[in-house]
């Protein structure tokens, strides 16, 4: 026994169960009962089996959800990685001194919970009293229905997804920079390379690993996202701007349907746990290459 | 635990007057009635009005020695409906909690039966009306009381002097303070009258602002303009019938209305219209009185101009959109005898006249006899702006939705078919039988058990 307890994996095992504990409690248990949720009745009294799934499938609305949330999540992560590399390379050309208090403002969006920030952004966007259109107006531009129309309402989440995510990718973004050795450049440029040159033979191919990994990470949160819909739109106008998060609160909490709004964000989990493969074996792939 | 009991002795002493003539003893039936009560109640949007309610279960606890904790839980966020649903799987929680118009009827297999307690509300306080007996009655049995707090009704409420500069309505006239309405001018204030009052008003840059989006108010107003067209989605058999003459009624109707509203209302949400009358942009919106009580204190010149009067009258009658609350006692509670007495003390005239008093006349009791406190007529500016804001004879309380089922009415509702079904032929462009196509699929789909 005292053996056993010296053993050095029991020692780890033993340092780790608060850990498993947790993820046990905290996660693990509310997956599973999710998943037991969605197998049952919307009166939660007998086994349905996966009959709330295929109920789903003959959803009209379901199918415009899927499509909404894959546009969301794919755009916004598009764009927030866009904005974040190219602003990433801004800040790493900053003189040393400054760099930091620039580091500091850009964060800021990350840093502010979403659902506050969100709701500055509703007043900007304020069906009645948005203060774009009031200054629309005063350059006499017509005034945008930013969040009654479908498409303007689409934008607008996106955009407001962008505006907090970005920053997140600009840190990721720098510290990859950061780590890329100098004389690489140097060899570059004695070799005659240009910006464009050192930019995808250099930069980008030491920077992979870190744009698929928070790639694949600001997917799984974009696509699970709630409160900046939630605020912004709830949802509207007219479904269009529903993603699953917000949809199975509508279905599962305020229309009291626990089982079906279960089922729909486990529909989330396959769709993720695609790219999650695809992107990690990318990455394992080129970790063990020599 | 507290260990102070909540005895029969006591219980029979407090309730004597009520109970001797019509049984209310026959609930407390062992000292189980002690010890301590959990609340969960709506907390209130106006200031004070917690504290009246506070009051009232302070002074029933310290005459019966029952401990009691009350949490005012917000409806923002819907933090009230998580905290249903978690109750409800949990069983456990509060011993009585506030629920939402629709929750008494979701919930009914975890709550108490209350045929007792509305056995003596009835013969204390009139009757309610039948909007009430659908939503807190279940295969028989009153599963929950009605609460005075949160329950409201959305009629206009509109600007007296730029409806009548604009539209030529009076309304101050055709629902005159401290007296019945004008006969004739009530009479031919139909929806008819509306669309050409709105259509005036936006003429003159004062649109009406009604909401069609996807949440409380903008649903209540379709629910009752569906209503008095007589136009139900799915009949109280649960049988669909929303390709019927009445709907295309009602939708050929919106699309005269919609041109006249602002653009954006279908993004509204329940602060929207709020705000659209507070700001003096708009002559008429349909709301409870909250709307003038803000208008009070942040635009006191408008709120002088405001009144609050009855939905206009259809084909079917006068609708008013209704939207109550409800007090239920988990069956899980530990002390459903202390509960029940509570109830009853929270819904006596006077506990409700103070209720009605500190909500600045907001909150609408559902009996009959409790429609004539002196809130109403007193509160202003303008005096008597809510003398109209109770229900009264000849009008219908009404919600979206009904008559199907309950279950399936509470769908119609939360996922706004009705305001979606108006958006879809106007906002959206498509043919009145397209929309109604979705619709009838839509409402397939809230046929699940």
């Amino acid at each position: 026994m005292k053996k056993f307890l010296r053993r050095k994996s029991t020692i780890a095992f033993a340092m780790a169960l608060p850990l498993i504990l947790i993820i046990v409690l905290l996660v693990l248990y509310p997956a599973l009962y999710s998943i037991h949720m969605a197998t049952l009745n919307k009166s939660m009294e007998h086994f349905v089996g996966l009959e709330n799934f295929a109920f789903l499938f003959t959803r009209e609305t379901f199918w415009m959800v899927v499509r909404q949330s894959v546009v969301f999540a794919v755009s916004a992560v598009v764009f927030k990685a866009l904005i974040g590399f190219c602003v990433a390379h801004f800040v790493h050309n900053i003189p040393v001194k400054g760099q930091r208090k620039w580091r500091g403002m850009l964060l800021v969006p990350w840093v502010i919970p979403p659902a506050m920030s969100t709701l500055v952004w509703l007043w900007l966007f304020d069906p009645s009293y948005s203060a774009f259109n009031w200054t629309f107006e005063h350059i006499g531009m017509a005034p945008v229905n930013w969040l009654g129309s479908p498409n303007w309402a689409r934008f607008a989440v996106i955009l407001v997804n962008v505006w907090v995510g970005a920053p997140f990718f600009m840190i990721m973004y720098l510290a990859a920079l950061k780590s890329v050795p100098e004389q690489l450049y140097e060899a570059a440029a004695i070799d005659g390379a240009n910006w464009w040159q050192k930019l995808w033979y250099i930069t980008l191919p030491m920077m992979r690993n870190i744009i698929a990994i928070t790639v694949l990470f600001s997917l799984i949160v974009t696509f699970a996202n709630f409160d900046i819909v939630r605020v912004l739109t709830s949802g509207g106008p007219v479904d269009q701007t529903h993603v699953f998060a917000t949809w199975a609160f509508k279905v599962g909490i305020e229309g009291s349907d626990l089982p079906l709004g279960a089922a729909v964000s486990l529909f989330m989990f396959p769709i993720l746990a695609v790219a999650a493969i695809f992107i990690l074996r990318d990455i394992s792939r080129r970790g063990t290459e020599t | 635990m507290v260990t102070r009991k909540f005895t029969r002795r006591r219980f029979l002493k407090t309730t004597a007057a009520a109970s001797a003539a019509v049984g209310l003893t026959s609930y407390v039936r062992t000292s189980h009635a002690a010890g301590k009560l959990e609340l969960g109640f709506w907390d209130h949007w106006v200031p004070g009005a917690n504290d009246v309610l506070t009051k009232l279960c302070n002074e029933w606890a310290a005459k019966e020695k029952v401990e009691i904790k009350i949490d005012y839980i917000p409806s923002q966020g819907q933090k009230n409906l998580l905290t249903i649903a978690a109750e409800a799987q949990a069983k456990a929680g509060h011993d009585m909690l506030a629920l939402p118009t629709w929750w008494p009827a979701d919930k009914a297999k975890d709550l108490e039966p209350v045929d007792d307690v509305m056995k003596v509300l009835f013969a204390n306080n009139g009757a309610v009306s039948p909007l009430i007996e659908y939503l807190g009655r279940v295969e028989g049995r009153w599963i929950a009381i009605p609460a005075t707090p949160g329950s409201q009704i959305k009629g206009p409420c509109g600007r007296i002097d730029l409806l009548k500069q604009h539209a030529g309505l009076d309304v101050s006239k055709m629902y005159p303070a401290g007296a019945a309405p004008d006969n004739a001018l009530s009479e031919s204030w139909t929806w008819d009258a509306f669309l050409a009052a709105a259509e005036k008003c936006h003429k003159a840059g004062v649109p009406f602002g009604i909401g069609l989006g996807q949440t409380a108010d903008s649903v209540d107003s379709m629910g009752a303009l569906f209503g008095s067209f007589g136009a139900e989605l799915i009949d109280a058999k649960g049988n669909i019938t929303v390709k019927s003459d009445a709907v295309k009624q009602v939708l050929e109707y919106m699309k005269k209305l919609v041109p006249v509203l602002p653009p954006d209302v279908f993004a509204w949400d329940d602060a929207s219209n709020n705000k659209w009358l507070i700001s003096g942009k708009g002559a008429l919106i349909m709301n409870p009185p909250s709307a003038w009580a803000v208008a009070k204190r942040d635009n006191p010149k408008v709120a002088e101009q405001l009144w609050t009067f009855p939905a206009p009258r259809g084909p079917k009658g006068r609708f008013q959109p209704y939207l109550p609350y409800f007090w239920g006692i988990w069956k899980f509670s530990q002390n459903k005898a202390a509960a029940k007495s509570l109830m009853h003390h929270i819904s006596e005239r006077s506990a409700v006249e103070k209720m009605v008093a500190a909500s600045q006349g907001y909150d609408i009791p559902a009996f009959a006899k409790l429609n004539d406190f002196k809130t109403w007529a007193d509160e202003g500016p303008p005096k008597g702006t809510l003398y109209h804001y109770p229900p009264k004879p000849g009008q219908i309380l009404s919600i979206a939705g009904f008559p199907a089922p309950p279950k399936i009415a509470a769908q119609i509702y939360t996922q706004a078919i009705m305001t979606k079904l108006v958006a879809k032929c106007t906002q959206g462009g498509e043919s009145i039988d397209k929309a109604i196509g979705w619709a009838a699929s839509e409402l397939q789909g809230f046929m699940r058990v």
